[in-house]
């Protein structure tokens, strides 16, 4: 039965999206988590701007800003950018390929739960004893020796949500390996969906190095473990290098499918198809390759030896040429083209240069004896927040603009988005341009406050200030996606005008199986062919028959539900009785969870082919 | 639905596990979580071979690792390996009964195996070499002993698979979660090589 | 038409502020000043690389500049499809080539720099001047191995020749890190880093001989109050500090004073040692040695020193540096207490 002639009250709402396996109601729950947690983090980033805002300050303690700082990057990263990647790359891949959803969705439920039991049980720690305080890379000898359970929080938080992203890694590789329409060759798929790739493929060989890291973490501060104790032969450093052989690759997870969102968005509003899309696709893996390479250039002043920084630092310089290549390749997608300044293009514009000036710092710091100085100070904040910022913010905001009509079936407000990226653009550059400066005048990273009379005052003033601009900014997209809910207006399958790619061919948003039959795709940017040919819609790849459907499932909740309790009773293994009691039986649920659902047969179910011709004309209306 | 149809040994696929769209995707998945799973364990060996030194006042690998056992085990759990390409094959051919009895003896090798490591284990907690007595201590269980989590594990599921597909037999559904079980039961079958030769054989050289 | 034109004005007053900037920062702290030969060839590094990087960035805003005014959809224009370009391979040659040459200038004296700023066969000389730098929380202890005397918070060392360091931590990771003078290196809890820096005598002179050090790898609540000072003097000046402090005695002539070193000599000498000379192994050296504690530049490392603030530190620790080891080690001192060892501080003088 198609979602339109189903009625629900809110329980039954409430229900449907707990349950739901279908990809589209998928992105949106990652949707609403990530924008949650990425209003949490930002809440995070305005308290530190405002405790740096001027010299010995002391609007929140030391030890408090120490787990607002760990905590706003921990968020930021782990809870807010990669979930909102995939948000949206569960509403748009299986469209882009042609699928009626992805390969296993069972699991990619079982994902979305497992990372927000994991976002649930590292903030719960706020209100358990405070923060994890190590920073977001959560160093061994800080972090074991840290008081409390904050650290604890951290280690078993990602542990769960990382199994999530790991599960949903394997999933997008499989739906593309696996599921693409009849005529879609490798390379007739959009970088979006080659991007979501190698992004995929970068998840599921970096995050298994994370999870050794954070179990051998849990088990030296909960179990007794000499890992990382010197004083039992233990070595700190194995943790950074750990952390760093998932820490690197993951950037590049964070970068990729923005990269991706760009490559779709570029084309669309000039009109004109990408320019060097094979060189495109080339350097998208190129990069996913060095980007496990590099990790060492994080350790440069570890004392790893000279020979060690010397290869390191000429790898990095390595990425730079592929990078470059894109930068070039996008600019000539807008040679020639007929550019129209929507508020997604205009973040696309705006993301030009200020990527360009994330990387080219990135390139000074990988000379290994520059990064000496640049290392640990603020220089290496303005690098990283203009990369991920300029790259990652930039493309989730233009991405969730691009596809939000796609995903909900209305338009958001253009003159409030563009409001929002004008204030964002200022704030941003306001904030961490002069950062640069501040680590070149010897402001380490990390700083509770800094002291009057080292030249450091006014460039953190300009900094506190961006964050107001960057406040207001999010404040108006709020109003923006509360407005368009309660009154926007409808749209059809193709909102923009300038659709090239497959997901713009069906209605906003689609009918629960996507395609009533698998499209026949005759080239790259399958539906912009078919335009250009004088076709409405898209030549069918088999007849109209039965879909087999997916059933909803409550047992991704309880598997993660399970994880998350055995998490807090493992937790508190040392301090009471009934901790590991609690863990066995987190770790029962999960397990007895896991086995129903392989011992049950579950064959989905049917949607019959006359429900299908009934749907096409309820969608007219 | 393709399963509705009866199936015979003539009419069975060759390649039963990928003749559904389901079996390819699981096919490819599984596949791929087994490259997640090598990343995992090369973390654990570097971890172990960062550490093996570090035995503090405890004993050392040279004092503690009996070659017999440890061989003994590996001869066991190869053959189980072995096994379960019996298994497959008949799978292959449709002789569900001939599966289910090499999956049985896959099963008691795996057993054995698993019970020789206990006994292992519990010889060196004897001897003071325990997951908290130095960093090698930690390093050497974290590896050997994930690696026999995974062994339980796998008995738990290969067992679960006979007793859940017993009255079912064999058909298109259930043929991908056998040759998957069989993959992961050879993936823990080359780590254990892998362990037999960094772990006993490195540390019996010094 | 507008919008280009706020781009370009912000744009403007960026670059504008840029080199404004540059010429700013402090010359004891800045990165910017080098006052040192190790500092100096990092920031040759710097500006080579940020030249070329500014010549990939001005060619990429060219192209960018040019691209978004000129391929604008005008009016009348809502229904052009523009040729569609597939790519093309003369132009990827030549945007994978140029920077891989560019890339290739920068790698080698990369390369040529990182072996030499790694070389510390000097430090086995036998007249070398080498420092073991021990990172705590939060203070940072000095042993001059060859001069064989150990001080704290205040690293003295000679100009115009290279000093060599052996940095460790005791705790938890730390980072020691000289700005001005060069780049940061971890102190570990267990190996030795070691390196090198050379404190030129001119631009020592222009940061009035005191440089000022950072703790730069996060280490707790106090890690950014974590800073040490250093004094840069001439080689003849250091070896005579030396020599001076191996001698000095407390100089206590005040009743004050004397009272002072008795509070001091009951509980607070379990820790601090007021002797250069402290044979006690690392372990039990828990906290800063105090020889020629009143010519230090910092009381505790962030407080300017002079009486007020000693008495400061010692009413309250934990309110000046969160965290620190040395809060609640010993009772309440009442305030005449305080002003005594004030007082015995005030004598320890370093000759």
């Amino acid at each position: 039965m198609s979602t339109l002639s189903q009625k629900k009250g809110v329980g039954g709402t409430i229900w449907d999206f707990m349950t739901t396996v279908d990809h589209k109601k998928i992105a949106i729950l990652y949707l609403i988590a990530g924008g949650i947690f990425f209003l949490v983090g930002g809440v995070e980033a305005l308290f530190i701007r405002i405790q740096l805002a001027i010299p010995s300050n002391d609007f929140v303690s030391a030890g408090t800003y120490n787990e607002i700082l760990t905590m706003h990057g921990t968020t930021m990263i782990f809870l807010a950018a990669m979930p909102l990647l995939f948000a949206m790359m569960n509403a748009v891949v299986p469209l882009q390929i042609g699928a009626r959803d992805v390969a296993f969705p069972f699991l990619n439920l079982l994902g979305f739960w497992l990372f927000a039991f994991g976002g649930l049980f590292l903030n719960l720690s706020w209100f358990l004893g405070g923060a994890p305080d190590a920073g977001w890379t959560s160093y061994a000898s800080l972090s074991i020796a840290s008081p409390g359970h904050g650290i604890d929080f951290y280690a078993i938080g990602l542990q769960i949500s990382g199994a999530g992203t790991l599960i949903s890694g394997i999933n997008f590789l499989v739906t593309i390996i696996n599921m693409r329409a009849p005529g879609m060759t490798y390379m007739r798929m959009p970088l979006f969906t080659w991007t979501t790739f190698v992004a995929s493929a970068l998840i599921l060989f970096a995050f298994p190095a994370l999870t050794v890291g954070l179990f051998l973490m849990i088990f030296d501060r909960l179990f007794g473990g000499n890992f990382f104790d010197a004083t039992m032969g233990g070595n700190t450093i194995i943790w950074e290098h750990l952390f760093w052989i998932f820490g690197h690759p993951e950037v590049y997870i964070l970068i990729l499918p923005a990269f991706g969102v760009f490559s779709e968005i570029l084309p669309t509003f000039s009109r004109k198809r990408l320019f060097g899309y094979s060189s495109m696709v080339f350097a998208t893996v190129l990069i996913g390759f060095l980007g496990f390479m590099v990790w060492a250039h994080h350790m440069f002043t570890t004392g790893l030896g000279p020979i060690a920084n010397a290869i390191f630092a000429v790898a990095t310089m390595a990425i730079a040429v592929p990078t470059g290549i894109k930068i070039f390749n996008w600019l000539f997608t807008l040679w020639g083209g007929s550019i129209e300044f929507t508020s997604p293009m205009l973040y696309a514009v705006a993301f030009i240069p200020s990527f360009v000036i994330g990387g080219v710092t990135g390139v000074m710091a990988a000379v290994a004896p520059a990064d000496y100085q640049f290392q640990d100070s603020y220089f290496i904040v303005a690098h990283f927040h203009y990369v991920i910022v300029g790259g990652v913010v930039y493309a989730i905001l233009a991405g969730v603009t691009y596809w939000w009509p796609k995903m909900f079936g209305k338009m958001l407000d253009e003159k409030l988005s563009k409001a929002t990226f004008w204030l964002f653009l200022i704030g941003f550059h306001l904030t961490f341009f002069i950062q640069h400066f501040l680590g070149l005048m010897g402001m380490p990273r990390r700083v509770w406050t800094f002291l009057p009379n080292q030249g450091l005052d006014l460039g953190n003033a300009i900094s506190s200030s961006g964050a107001a601009f960057m406040a207001v900014a999010t404040l108006i997209l709020l109003v923006n996606i509360i407005k368009t809910t309660a009154k926007g207006q409808k749209v059809g399958g193709d909102p923009w005008g300038d659709g090239r790619t497959l997901e713009w061919a069906i209605s906003s948003p689609p009918p629960e199986y996507n395609f009533k039959q698998t499209p026949l795709v005759r080239g790259l940017d399958a539906y912009w062919i078919e335009k250009m040919a004088g076709n409405k819609e898209m030549t069918p790849a088999e007849p109209l028959g039965d879909i087999h459907m997916p059933n909803s499932s409550f047992i991704p909740f309880m598997i993660s539900l399970g994880m998350f309790i055995a998490g807090i009773g493992f937790l508190y293994r040392n301090d009471h009785a009934w901790g590991d009691i609690v863990g066995i039986i987190g770790m029962v649920v999960m397990f007895l969870s896991m086995f129903f659902r392989s011992w049950i047969d579950d064959h989905g179910f049917h949607i019959h082919k006359e429900d299908l011709v009934d749907d096409d004309k309820e969608a007219k209306m | 639905m393709e399963t509705e149809q009866k199936l015979t040994a003539e009419t069975f696929p060759a390649s039963p596990e990928k003749a559904t769209l389901e079996g390819k995707n699981k096919f490819t998945g599984f596949w791929l979580f087994l490259g997640g799973e090598t990343v995992l364990f090369a973390s654990l060996f570097a971890t172990y071979l960062a550490l093996r030194n570090s035995t503090m006042s405890g004993p050392k690998p040279e004092e503690l690792f009996d070659i017999k056992l440890v061989f003994a085990a590996t001869m066991i759990l190869l053959t189980s390996s072995l096994t379960s390409v019996y298994a497959m094959y008949h799978m292959k051919n449709f002789e569900f009964k001939k599966m289910q009895l090499w999956l049985g003896v896959t099963w008691l090798l795996g057993l054995a195996f698993l019970g020789l490591e206990i006994y292992e284990f519990r010889h060196y907690v004897h001897e003071g070499h325990t997951f908290t007595s130095s960093a090698f201590g930690s390093s050497f269980y974290a590896l050997v002993g994930t690696h026999g989590a995974h062994v339980t594990f796998g008995l738990l599921w290969i067992g679960s698979l006979m007793i859940r597909n017993a009255k079912r037999g064999l058909n298109l559904y259930n043929a991908p979660k056998y040759y998957v079980a069989s993959l992961y039961w050879h993936f823990i079958d080359v780590v254990w090589v892998f362990i037999f030769t960094v772990v006993y054989l490195m540390g019996m050289v010094g | 038409m507008k919008k280009w034109r706020l781009n370009f004005r912000v744009l403007s007053l960026f670059t504008l502020l840029a080199f404004v900037l540059s010429a700013c920062g402090k010359p004891f702290l800045s990165t910017l000043k080098p006052a040192g030969e190790v500092a100096e060839e990092q920031y040759s590094l710097m500006l080579l690389s940020t030249a070329i990087m500014v010549l990939v960035i001005i060619v990429v805003t060219i192209i960018f500049i040019f691209v978004i005014l000129r391929f604008r959809r005008r009016k009348g224009e809502e229904n052009v499809i523009p040729k569609q370009v597939e790519g093309s391979r003369k132009l990827e040659i030549i945007w994978t080539v140029i920077p891989i040459l560019l890339l290739i200038i920068l790698t080698v004296p990369t390369v040529i720099s990182t072996f030499k700023l790694a070389d510390v066969k000097g430090m086995k000389d036998k007249d070398a001047v080498v420092v073991n730098v021990r990172a705590n929380l939060y203070w940072w202890e000095f042993e001059y191995p060859n001069q064989k005397i150990i001080t704290s918070q205040d690293l003295v060392v000679p100009t115009d020749k290279k000093v060599y360091f052996n940095i460790k931590a005791s705790d938890v990771k730390h980072s020691f890190w000289i700005p001005s003078v060069g780049g940061k290196l971890d102190a570990n809890t267990e190996n030795d880093n070691k390196f090198w820096l050379v404190f030129d005598s001119k631009k020592s002179k222009e940061a009035n001989g005191v440089f000022y050090g950072k703790c730069a790898e996060l280490c707790g609540p106090s890690h950014s109050l974590m800073d040490f000072k250093v004094r840069a003097v001439s080689s003849d000046e250091f070896d005579t500090w030396a020599k001076d402090l191996k001698k000095a005695k407390p100089d206590v002539e005040t009743a004050s004073a004397k009272a002072g070193q008795e509070v001091f000599n009951e509980s607070c000498i379990g820790c601090h040692a007021v002797d250069v000379k402290d044979n006690r192994p690392e372990q039990a050296r828990q906290a800063p040695n105090l020889a020629g504690f009143s010519e230090r530049e910092r009381v505790a490392g962030v407080l300017p020193h002079n009486k007020e603030n000693i008495k400061k530190w010692l009413k309250d620790p934990e309110k000046v540096k969160p965290g620190n080891k040395m809060s609640g080690t010993y009772p309440d001192l009442t305030d005449e207490q305080v002003n005594e060892l004030a007082d015995y501080l005030m004598s320890l003088k370093e000759k």
